[in-house]
């Protein structure tokens, strides 16, 4: 029996209840497809008078998030949404709120980029702005979207640097679950209130902002950004563990998932991390080891936590919902193997790139990943590359 | 029942197939179970064959890949059959719940089912008509899911469809009240 306040919404009205709950000063959105419905619903919240969000209707995404960027920039606490075309369209500015240390939260709802045109789920779009400067944080359902996003303003802002929440589209964005919500005065106390340390509408301290930064200087503020984001694995964790003492789920910058005895693991991000739990369950009731490793927080990169979490594992797989077209491995391959070279830890690693353009991740595809590494244990070869349920 | 199950529903673009499944979780969730509810987003045209789906157990659900061998399949539209195979990846024991004016016999017959499986049919079109004024299968057909299965209680999911729908339509009670009859008719009528 599920308990506590639970009601029944899709991945993007979950979101869009979270915003809703956090009141954020300003937010500018460009609709797109799958993540339309998150500001849709949040633009009924502003009409219905039930926010006192300065709504901003922009003409493409570049626009909104050139408009976050002001208003973040003028001290407001700012949220966008978007997905897929509309994250490359808003590229450029990216890297600008990061590089002036903007805390926006954004909900990106995972999808694949064109071409072949196709509105599905893959992590390619976020995986794409990977290097921009911004937190990364993955749901495996609407539930984790839902606290993601309510404890990504506190993250965001504490760590100075933006935030996006990522869901699978269609998968969690289109599904509905039943999923606890606060109350509104807990969210509001928990995201207290937004007080920037500088902005330009300070008149006491006048700012200038986006100034010509040149090699006398440039070098050292990114220096500092890049600290700023080694500095917010620990934010990410204190939110965390805040979030978990008052409502009782807990997040860290992973999930280990029966992974403390396993000798093989599988690696992955958002929703097919729950469908693995679920192949956990029924292998381990077979007798096998296995367990999973969920990436929570992509961005930082926590790197030597998963080091030691997969210390005693000999055999790995890493899902990759995307491709880094590098003729080589998926981008989360390439990291946990960075992360597990630092020691020179050897063991078997095998990358999967699995559910491109919304291809079905199948409960007997992954139990085959999970044979192919006990195969590979027993000293049978397997590609270092393989593509999921794809016609070859 | 058993504690886990996998429903699929079928029906053409613009006969409520998603809201069905949405409709049906909620009542489930309001019930005490853990649910999904999600379409099948492919191509979306008036008339095309559509699905959608629910899961409901009473343990947490973290399986996020598509039903693939539903227990239990909804047919919104009869003249589906000719072209879809609804029966795909069932279980030969599932259930099938068709609407149309046909008996149950007469469908096994037609569509070659199994002796296992349970077949039932209502005409979920004609009830539609008689109780909203036009034929709009969805809600009837949740009242003939919750007999053929018995998953849920019945007066509880008819209390909580009335709340969902004075929600959407707060400035339409015939709508309301036609889609509560509705669901009822279809409820008692349901043939196995």
């Amino acid at each position: 029996m599920a308990e506590g306040n639970i009601v029944a919404k899709t991945g993007n009205e979950a979101m869009a209840e979270a915003m809703r709950q956090i009141n954020p000063d300003v937010v500018a959105a460009y609709p797109i497809t799958p993540a339309t419905e998150v500001v849709q619903i949040f633009a009924n919240f502003v009409a219905d008078g039930l926010v006192d969000t300065e709504f901003v209707p922009v003409e493409s995404e570049h626009s909104a998030m050139s408009a976050c960027i002001g208003a973040s920039a003028a001290g407001g606490r700012t949220m966008t949404g978007t997905s897929s075309q509309g994250l490359a369209l808003m590229a450029e500015m990216l890297f600008i709120a990061a590089g002036l240390r903007l805390p926006i939260v954004m909900a990106d709802v995972n999808r694949t980029l064109s071409g072949p045109l196709n509105i599905h789920c893959d992590h390619s779009d976020t995986m794409m702005v990977r290097d921009a400067g911004w937190i990364q944080i993955f749901s495996e359902n609407a539930q984790e979207a839902y606290d993601n996003m309510i404890q990504a303003v506190r993250i965001a802002e504490t760590a100075k640097l933006p935030a996006m929440i990522t869901t699978d589209g269609f998968i969690i964005s289109h599904g509905m679950e039943g999923i606890n919500i606060l109350d509104d005065q807990e969210v509001k106390k928990f995201v207290g209130e937004y007080k920037p340390e500088h902005y330009l509408l300070n008149f006491d301290k006048p700012l200038t902002v986006g100034a010509l930064d040149l090699p006398d200087y440039y070098f050292e503020h990114k220096r500092q950004e890049i600290e700023a984001m080694k500095k917010a694995k620990a934010i990410i964790l204190e939110v965390g563990k805040e979030f978990a003492d008052k409502f009782g789920r807990s997040y860290e910058l992973f999930e280990k998932y029966k992974l403390d005895d396993a000798e093989c693991a599988l690696i992955a991000l958002g929703s097919t991390a729950g469908t693995i739990k679920a192949v956990v369950d029924s292998l381990r009731a077979e007798g096998l080891k296995v367990g999973l490793l969920k990436l929570r927080v992509f961005r930082p990169f926590p790197k030597d936590e998963i080091r030691d979490a997969l210390k005693i594992l000999k055999a790995i797989a890493v899902l990759d919902r995307s491709d880094a077209m590098n003729a080589n491995e998926g981008p989360l391959c390439l990291e946990i193997k960075a992360a597990l070279f630092d020691k020179c830890l050897n063991k078997i690693l095998i990358n999967y790139i699995y559910g491109l353009g919304g291809r079905d991740i199948k409960i007997a595809e992954l139990k085959n990943i999970y044979s192919d590494l006990f195969d590979a244990l027993n000293g049978k070869k397997i590609d270092s590359v393989n593509y999921v349920g794809v016609r070859e | 029942m058993k504690d886990f199950i996998e429903i699929r529903w079928h029906g053409r673009g613009g006969q409520g197939a998603k809201t069905a499944a949405l409709l049906f979780g909620d009542a489930a969730l309001a019930s005490g179970k853990y649910i999904q509810a999600f379409p099948e987003y492919g191509p979306e045209r008036m008339g095309a064959p559509v699905t959608s789906f629910n899961r409901l157990s009473s343990k947490p659900i973290s399986l996020h890949s598509a039903v693939t061998n539903p227990d239990v399949v909804v047919v919104l539209d009869p003249t589906l059959t000719d072209t879809v195979d609804v029966t795909e990846g069932m279980p030969e024991d599932g259930i099938i719940i068709i609407n149309t004016e046909k008996a149950p016999e007469v469908i096994r017959k037609e569509m070659g089912l199994p002796d296992k499986m349970k077949v039932y049919t209502v005409d979920a079109s004609a009830i539609s008509k008689d109780t909203i004024g036009r034929e709009i299968p969805n809600t009837p057909m949740l009242g003939a899911l919750i007999k053929a299965t018995g998953i849920l209680d019945f007066n509880e999911m008819l209390k909580d469809t009335r709340k969902k729908l004075e929600k959407k339509f707060k400035s339409k009670p015939d709508i309301i009240e036609g889609n509560i009859k509705a669901i009822a008719h279809a409820y008692n009528e349901v043939k196995s």
